[in-house]
């Protein structure tokens, strides 16, 4: 009912975030200076790294949906989206909790990641408005994909420009795992990444055939007031003898 | 259980002329709003040099037609053959051959109807000279430097006709054309978008005894289906779309 | 499709040189924003980073209004319904778009800056005016470029008025990031162009990365 291999990949991502969350909690190391609080790193990042995955995702759904006009790429491109909007907010929330709790303000301008985020998070905000703005729903999906790819290909360049002003000014962890990350947090960190990169895509699988099914619904149920609506006598009509061909309500 | 040679509406004795592909060839043509069917199952196939009456009410889906026909809508099914080239893969060879004249005449306000139609000229790459002269056929030379804005709806629809055939289509496809003309305007237009143009036409209508009167065959719809294709038949017309 | 492209550009100029609505407005706009910095930042000359700043937001503010008007002719009437039904390529309709958008605002620069300059700025503009006009016109072909994207996005929705704003300023956050680090050192006491090669460079990236994707994208979005 879940399209193939839910079973297995639920079970998968099951197991990756419990190996994941026990090796936060035992077997990483205590950051020396920010203390337990240090651990937020496992999820802000790796929410942070597959949230950015799942936009481009996004914009590529999105183009091409507008190559071949199936509408099922647009579905995977909305719920990409829509999954990615969330992992964003993840992302801003522990983002600020880390700040406080590190340097004493809910928010800091030196993290480009962080500042991306709220520029990208501003952004697909308008991804639901504009779609829910546009009734026709062809030319809905067509609007939606062509933000989805101009949005998509903005997450990187966006990216660039941040990182490219933002002075360095605090350490981040994220540099300091090029230069000496111990093993031990490099490892849980990677277990940590496989895990949200699992639980988007198994979240991804059960949202898209959730709504896949309610669209299946509706086209039946369409179909079912269509078929009611001609099976009523057309008012006026009476079959007069050698007149052209009318097809009647077959 | 479409019979497809009732459906072909052919002029008595006309032997295809010169070109053998009718001027519209259309086979189980399915348009989607959302859900919901605009157009479904509609067949047709018109020859050249005819007139194709198209009636019903409101919603009944000629207007989606026409603008399937004018490349401004895609077919969600079926086939659609105009002029010989397929939609929507050959949209863009049907457009420079098709003339369309909807319901809001397409022109910029702020233009005068030289400017207006001389900007349409240049997309079509159609000569500037045509334009005087369709300002004159229409009668609006006196006012031709005008901004649209001051002139009256009905003087702006004559030159929305005169837009529709700058590029010497040969097809029209008409929406209530005589809407807000009175009889001398309509008289002025007749030649360039009416049954003497010798165009083919396809002619989107309220009135069944307009319908009746020009054309050659006519398409009833009703909620995007076909009702009734073939010759004008009085009785059977007014019975079924009497308002 | 470059003929189509500028007859569509042609007929664009012709219009708004005679209704004169948008790039006066911008004009007008961009001056009133000055006083209101002048009151809300309670400064009488501005010179570095703040100076910058308030000159790129701005703009920025201004282009808002400028994308918004892009397709009033074309909303009028149903008259897109014109430009697609001639046998021209559809992306010229983008490139008619764009190049009228970049030509407001190189007008409206024309107005804004020297008012700028008299209203607020501590330095000398003239010094550095060559680089200044580089920085412009870098930023204004990418704004040009998303600009006309996004106001063929919102042509179709409800919220127009609602939508350019939202979806445009956070697409053109980089253009600021670059143009006003660029345009900082410009504007500071000492008036080095400082790293203006780089930030240039990144300005014109981001041009090309843009005008590509308007260009794969822009039929799609006209078609029905």
């Amino acid at each position: 009912m879940f399209g193939k291999g839910f079973a297995p990949l639920s079970i998968l991502t099951a197991v990756a975030v419990a190996a994941a969350a026990a090796m936060v909690f035992f077997y990483a190391p205590l950051d020396a200076d920010q203390g337990f609080i240090q651990k937020i790193f496992y999820v802000h990042v790796p929410m942070a790294i597959v949230g950015l995955l799942g936009f481009v995702a996004g914009g590529i759904f999105g183009f091409q949906h507008l190559r071949s006009g199936d509408r099922a790429h647009d579905l995977r491109s909305y719920v990409a989206i829509h999954l990615s909007i969330v992992l964003a907010v993840g992302v801003l929330a522990t983002g600020a909790i880390w700040a406080k709790a590190s340097w004493g303000h809910w928010w800091v301008w030196s993290e480009p990641m962080l500042t991306s985020y709220l520029i990208i998070f501003l952004l697909y905000c308008c991804y639901q408005p504009l779609r829910f703005s546009i009734e026709d729903p062809d030319r809905q999906a067509r609007a939606a994909s062509v933000f989805a790819v101009t949005a998509g290909v903005f997450v990187p360049v966006n990216f660039m420009a941040v990182r490219a002003v933002e002075s360095v000014t605090h350490p981040r962890v994220l540099s300091t795992a090029g230069s000496g990350m111990p093993a031990e947090m490099a490892v849980t960190f990677l277990v940590s990444l496989v895990a949200m990169a699992l639980l988007f895509a198994t979240l991804w699988k059960l949202e898209l055939s959730g709504k896949q099914a309610a669209i299946e619904l509706r086209r039946l149920r369409a179909r079912l007031e269509l078929d009611a609506e001609r099976s009523e006598p057309l008012a006026d009509a009476r079959p007069a003898p050698g007149a052209a061909a009318v097809p009647a309500g077959q | 259980m479409s019979d497809r040679s009732a459906l072909t509406v052919e002029a008595p004795g006309a032997g295809g002329v010169g070109a053998s592909e009718p001027a519209i060839a259309i086979e189980a043509l399915e348009r989607r709003y959302g859900e919901r069917l605009a157009l479904s199952d509609v067949s047709l196939t018109l020859e050249r040099g005819l007139t194709l009456g198209v009636l019903g009410s409101n919603g009944a889906g000629k207007s989606t037609l026409l603008r399937v026909l004018a490349t401004l809508l895609r077919p969600h099914a079926g086939s659609v053959r105009v002029l010989g080239a397929a939609l929507p893969a050959e949209a863009d060879s049907v457009r420079a051959r098709v003339g369309f004249l909807g319901h809001e005449p397409l022109l910029y306000r702020e233009l005068s109807a030289r400017e207006n139609l001389r900007f349409q000229a240049r997309l079509h790459g159609v000569a500037a000279a045509r334009v005087g002269e369709l300002l004159a056929a229409i009668g609006l030379e006196r006012r031709a430097s005008d901004p649209v804005r001051e002139l009256s709806r009905g003087m702006a629809q004559r030159i929305g006709a005169a837009r529709a055939v700058l590029h010497d289509p040969e097809l029209l496809l008409l929406d209530e054309p005589r809407s807000g003309l009175d009889p001398a305007a309509w008289e002025r237009l007749e030649p360039l978008i009416g049954r003497s143009s010798g165009r083919t036409r396809v002619l989107v209508t309220h009135d069944v005894e307009a319908a009746l009167a020009e054309c050659d065959a006519v398409l009833g719809l009703r909620a995007g289906r076909v009702e009734y294709l073939g010759p004008p038949d009085g009785e059977r017309l007014r019975a079924l779309f009497r308002a | 499709m470059t003929r189509a492209a500028l007859a569509i550009l042609g007929k664009d100029l012709r219009i708004e040189l005679r209704t004169r609505e948008s790039v006066p407005a911008m004009a007008l706009f961009s001056v009133t924003v000055f006083v209101l910095f002048h009151y809300g930042l309670d400064r009488d000359s501005l010179d570095g980073a703040i100076a910058a700043g308030v000159l790129w937001v701005t703009l920025l503010l201004a282009t808002v209004l400028g994308v918004s008007r892009l397709f009033v002719t074309e909303r009028e009437q149903g008259g897109l319904d014109g430009l697609l039904l001639a046998p021209i390529d559809r992306t010229a309709v983008w490139v008619a778009k764009a190049a009228a958008l970049l030509l407001y605002l190189l007008l409206l620069e024309v107005v804004a800056v020297p008012a700028f300059a008299v209203l607020l700025l501590g330095t000398d503009l003239l010094a550095v005016l060559p680089e200044l006009v580089a920085v412009l016109v870098a930023a204004d072909v990418g704004l040009a470029a998303v600009g006309a994207l996004v106001a063929a996005l919102a042509v179709e929705t409800r919220a127009r008025d609602l939508i350019v704003p939202l979806l445009l300023l956070p697409l053109v956050v980089p253009v600021i990031i670059a143009a006003a680090a660029a345009t900082e050192p410009l504007l500071a006491p000492a008036q080095r162009p400082d790293e203006l090669g780089r930030w240039l460079l990144f300005l014109g990236l981001y041009d090309v990365v843009f005008i590509l994707v308007s260009v794969a994208v822009f039929d799609f979005l006209l078609e029905d």
